[in-house]
């Protein structure tokens, strides 16, 4: 069951890589292999800027919706009363289950509000930049909240208790301990506003197409080998990273198991150096 | 250490005896309630300077509360704190001259033992020179040196301990709290650990105060103790006191055990006082007067270890403090065995007797089902009204 | 003063007060707002203009305010079969595929759950590792294996199983696929998180008082994870429910999903109004399990 699970998730994958190096232009058609729609894809000034458009808004995205995640997440997690508590915490939990094609309306509607009251922003490259910063920020601070509940917060009161102010106690102690869920969060919402088409669509403006819009414009024409090139390129990258953090992240706790062994064996040696 | 003065010379004369004394941390009508629950129900207190003071209760009695209402977490819902005749109400924690080790130590995980103890010095823009310094003597006096450049995931329990002493003693504050600072040692490093937490605080003469819920601990360490029971102080006193004077029904069920007799008062001599138990043909004799009315009725708290036992019951038995049973289960723990004796009203007394010789042939001091005496000085019934 | 302004700086209150307050002001702005202007416009009628709907509020000459609610839309919807098949159609897609997740995803994530620590790790990566790669690509992938002449119906026809192909894309069942295919990740994963933190003794002491493995599964396992259930079913469901672009490419102009209709509405036919009423009623629809999903996040945030 278990691979039969696994083979429904990746064969699909497969195949778009498999179909990458096919010679002919119809993609279930095998041609001899060839490497032609890479040729293809790399030549092409449209996806060229389509890609370098959507890494922005994914940097950019990533970037504020860290920060502006991380704060909320401490919010819920630390202060346990203030006014509207309980409208926040919908607010948050509520974009991550939101159809895309509500929140993609309902931001157009507001920016196209705003941009006639007190003209801005113009539709492009930083509307979808705030609707993507909208949704992911709540990605992050599930992910933060959650890591700062698993966290003794008698940390953050010996350190006021040794003398930091509040803001000393963010950056000395707080910070430091949920720069997991930070990173954590960063690639998720990088990730998240590489993947999305939808909202992008709603909000994004004349000649700002974004990397997916771009796919979906092609694909709604049929099936394209340099689609599947790109997908190969993007698989590619996912898994080297993927792999990479799995490596580092099994390293880490393999060495936190090993100091804690030997800080366990050494128990009761130390008493034995007083008598 | 300049400041290690003799503290148990200071001591001698018992400065909560003196009402003349200024007390360093005073308490008073302190409350603090959470919705409809009240935490600390105004209570009054005062520690003097250099003692080690433990605030000893059950869960949920209010010790760790008002605890961290001295460290400033917690804001009273009314009354006062003064330390060192300063008020501290509106003193955020990071400006009181106070510092906590916390019961789960609280340190640091992404920061060195080093860089742990210094951490409190670098708040105060201590000069890099003199915190490295400081840390150094007091990584010292807690025996951590080789270990300065760990982690805290790299240290065993009783090390972690030992930083987040180091760690909260390092500023030199008045006063140290203590939130059960053995509970997470297991018990053969706890019973050595008290007698090191001891010889610190006497080498340092800071204040502490101690929240446990081990009574053992708290008899230990302290130069008093406040039993707290339901938000308030059942009785503040020195462990002898409380051990052997307690004031209330819940003290001395609480320190120690007791078996517990109803009764009412007979007579109310000068010197002495008799009390008839009401399960039957039980008098006690008390060799001090109390200001108490006849014909009232009180509790008597009696311990299993003054009470002797004795094989050889005669046909008569004294009047009072003394009574006879039968044995009705023994307890062998080693060092002492606990038998427990059935009345003849079907009362059943907890008497402890240490085992002094080795037993090869006869096992106990009684068998089961011997018919016993029991008997017990007039000192010894603790008479309680409350 | 100043030094009465540097204490309030550094105190814990204003430090709590900007971390609550910039992504509350954020979300109010471009999360909650949004809805009313959605709300308002749904309650417009439709114009030739720009922006192509009326003013709900105007003022008269002395200062008078007019305030106009056309219900029009909702009647419109109510009244004109399409949407109210749409919408029917959407759930029915939705559930199917909710409990096709749970079908495929609970033995998986079982079977993730009881492996050795090092395989664990493994397997969870490859869960998410799909997560991580381009959803539109993944769903491409289905119309290259789907398709007339596609590899399914290759490799059939090629085995002598059918010599006609068999009909998949564009159809219902290619929609399933697809929503299973992409969502299963989403219930794989809290059920995982559930199913790991079993105590292992319960279904040890359930053998040892006789029942047997299929009893135990019924009466202990699935009692146990029930958390996991709901909240994966949940987040299958809900997305599921509003999705356009696996129906567009999959379902093409054969299965009509409220997603879909809605975007067409919009970008298509530019009935701002309509649309809006799509989206109001989609949402007054998916309001009771969102609602649901947020009790359940709140229980497991507590008993965590």
């Amino acid at each position: 069951m278990l691979c039969l699970g696994f083979a429904f998730l990746y064969i699909p994958m497969f195949l778009l890589i498999f179909y990458s190096f096919n010679a002919s232009r119809f993609v279930p058609v095998w041609g001899g292999f060839s490497i032609k729609w890479y040729i293809t894809l790399f030549q092409s000034e449209e996806v060229w800027n389509a890609v370098i458009l959507s890494l922005e808004i994914a940097i950019m995205n990533a970037t504020f919706a860290t920060l502006l995640g991380a704060m909320a997440g401490i919010a819920m997690a630390r202060i346990r009363r203030f006014r509207g508590r309980v409208l926040f915490s919908g607010m948050i939990s509520a974009p991550l289950v939101m159809p895309e094609v509500i929140t993609g309306l309902s931001l157009l509607l507001l920016f196209i509000t705003m941009s006639e009251l007190i003209g801005w922003p113009t539709r492009g490259i930083t509307t979808i930049t705030i609707a993507h910063i909208t949704f992911s920020l709540a990605y992050v601070a599930v992910i933060v909240q959650s890591r700062l509940v698993g966290i003794d917060e008698s940390l953050e009161e010996a350190a006021q208790d040794l003398g930091a102010r509040p803001y000393r106690v963010l950056i000395d102690i707080t910070v430091p301990l949920i720069a997991p869920a930070l990173v954590a969060g960063w690639l998720l919402a990088f990730t998240l506003s590489l993947d999305d088409l939808v909202i992008a669509s709603f909000v994004s403006g004349p000649g700002s197409n974004t990397l997916p819009m771009l796919i979906y414009s092609r694909v709604k024409l049929g099936l394209k080998p340099d689609v599947n090139a790109l997908a190969t390129i993007i698989i590619l990258i996912v898994t080297i990273g993927v792999i990479i953090a799995g490596w580092i992240l099994s390293r880490q706790e393999k060495q936190r198991l090993l100091d804690q062994q030997m800080a366990d064996s050494e128990k009761y040696d130390f008493s034995e150096s007083i008598r | 250490m300049t400041q290690a003065t003799d503290t148990s010379k200071l001591f001698e004369n018992q400065p909560w005896l003196d009402p003349d004394a200024e007390p360093f941390v005073k308490i008073r009508a302190l409350t603090k309630t959470f919705g409809s629950f009240t935490a600390v129900s105004s209570v009054d207190l005062d520690i003097y300077e250099g003692e080690l003071f433990s605030l000893l209760g059950g869960s949920g009695c209010g010790k760790t509360t008002l605890l961290r209402m001295l460290a400033g977490f917690e804001e009273p819902s009314s009354g006062t704190i003064s330390i060192d005749g300063v008020d501290m109400a509106n003193i955020p924690p990071y400006q009181r001259p106070v510092n906590m080790m916390f019961q789960s130590y609280a340190l640091f995980p992404h920061m060195t033992v080093e860089q742990n103890v210094g951490y409190g010095l670098k708040q105060d823009r201590v000069e890099k020179n003199e915190i490295a310094e400081r840390v150094a003597e007091i990584l010292a006096i807690v025996e951590l040196t080789p270990f300065n450049k760990r982690k805290p995931h790299q240290l065993s329990g009783g090390q972690r301990q030992r930083v987040a002493l180091a760690r909260s003693l390092v500023k030199k504050p008045k006063v140290l709290l203590l939130d059960e600072p053995l509970a997470a040692l297991d018990k053969r490093l706890r019973e050595q650990t008290q007698f090191e937490l001891m010889n610190i605080q006497h080498q340092l003469g800071v204040t502490f105060i101690v929240v446990t819920h081990d009574q053992e601990e708290a008899m230990t360490l302290s130069t008093r103790i406040a039993v707290m029971d339901q938000g308030q102080f059942s009785q503040i006193g020195t462990p002898t006191d409380i051990y052997e004077y307690p004031q209330t029904r819940f003290v001395a069920n609480f320190i120690g055990s007791a078996n517990m007799f109803e009764g009412r008062v007979v007579e109310n001599g000068d010197n002495h006082v008799i009390v008839r138990s009401s399960h039957g043909d039980l008098s006690f004799y008390i060799d001090h007067s109390f200001e108490i009315r006849e014909n009232i009725g009180v509790s008597i708290a009696l311990r299993p270890e003054k009470i002797t036992l004795s094989r050889e019951v005669p046909e008569t038995i004294d009047e009072y403090n003394t009574v006879k049973g039968i044995v009705d289960d023994i307890g062998y723990l080693g060092n002492f065995s606990i038998y427990r004796i059935l009345l003849e009203n079907d009362k059943i007394i907890a008497v402890t007797h240490p085992n002094q010789s080795r037993p090869r042939d006869a096992r106990h001091l009684a068998e089961w089902d011997d018919e016993v005496l029991l008997s017990w000085a007039p000192s010894s019934p603790i008479l309680l009204t409350k | 003063m100043l030094y009465r302004f540097r204490q309030f700086l550094e105190s814990a209150r204003a430090w709590q007060s900007a971390i609550v307050a910039v992504p509350y002001f954020w979300l109010l702005l471009f999360f909650l707002i949004p809805f009313f202007l959605v709300l308002k416009i749904s309650l417009a009628e439709y114009i030739v203009a720009s922006p192509p709907f009326s003013k709900l509020i105007q003022f008269g000459e002395e200062g008078q305010m007019y305030i106009t609610l056309i219900f029009d839309n909702f009647v419109f919807l109510w009244e004109d079969d399409l949407y109210y098949k749409t919408y029917l159609n959407s759930l029915r897609i939705s559930i199917i595929s909710t409990i096709l997740c749970l079908l495929i995803g609970y033995p998986i994530a079982y079977g993730i759950a009881r492996s050795t620590p090092t395989v664990k790790k493994i397997l969870l990566l490859m869960v998410i590792l799909p997560f991580w790669t381009s959803f539109l690509l993944r769903v491409y992938a289905w119309i290259g294996l789907l398709a007339d002449q596609g590899t399914i119906n290759d490799l059939l026809i090629g085995l002598g199983i059918i010599d006609q192909p068999i009909k998949m894309l564009y159809t219902d069942f290619a929609v399933l696929v697809g929503i299973v295919y992409t969502y299963v990740p989403f219930m794989i994963l809290p059920l995982f998180a559930n199913i790991e933190r079993l105590d292992l003794t319960v279904h040890e002491a359930a053998a040892d008082l006789g029942a047997k493995p299929f009893t135990i599964f019924r009466t202990i396992t699935i009692p146990l994870t029930m958390p996991g259930i709901i909240a994966g079913s949940l987040l299958v469901f809900i997305p599921a429910t509003g999705e356009f672009v696996i129906p567009d490419l999959l379902g093409g102009g054969n299965v009509l999903m409220i997603g879909r209709v809605l975007y067409s509405e919009f970008n298509l036919n530019q009935d701002w109004p309509v649309a809006s009423t799509v989206a109001i009623v989609l949402l007054l629809l998916l309001v009771i399990p969102m609602m649901l999903y947020q009790h359940y996040q709140a229980k497991e945030a507590e008993a965590e």
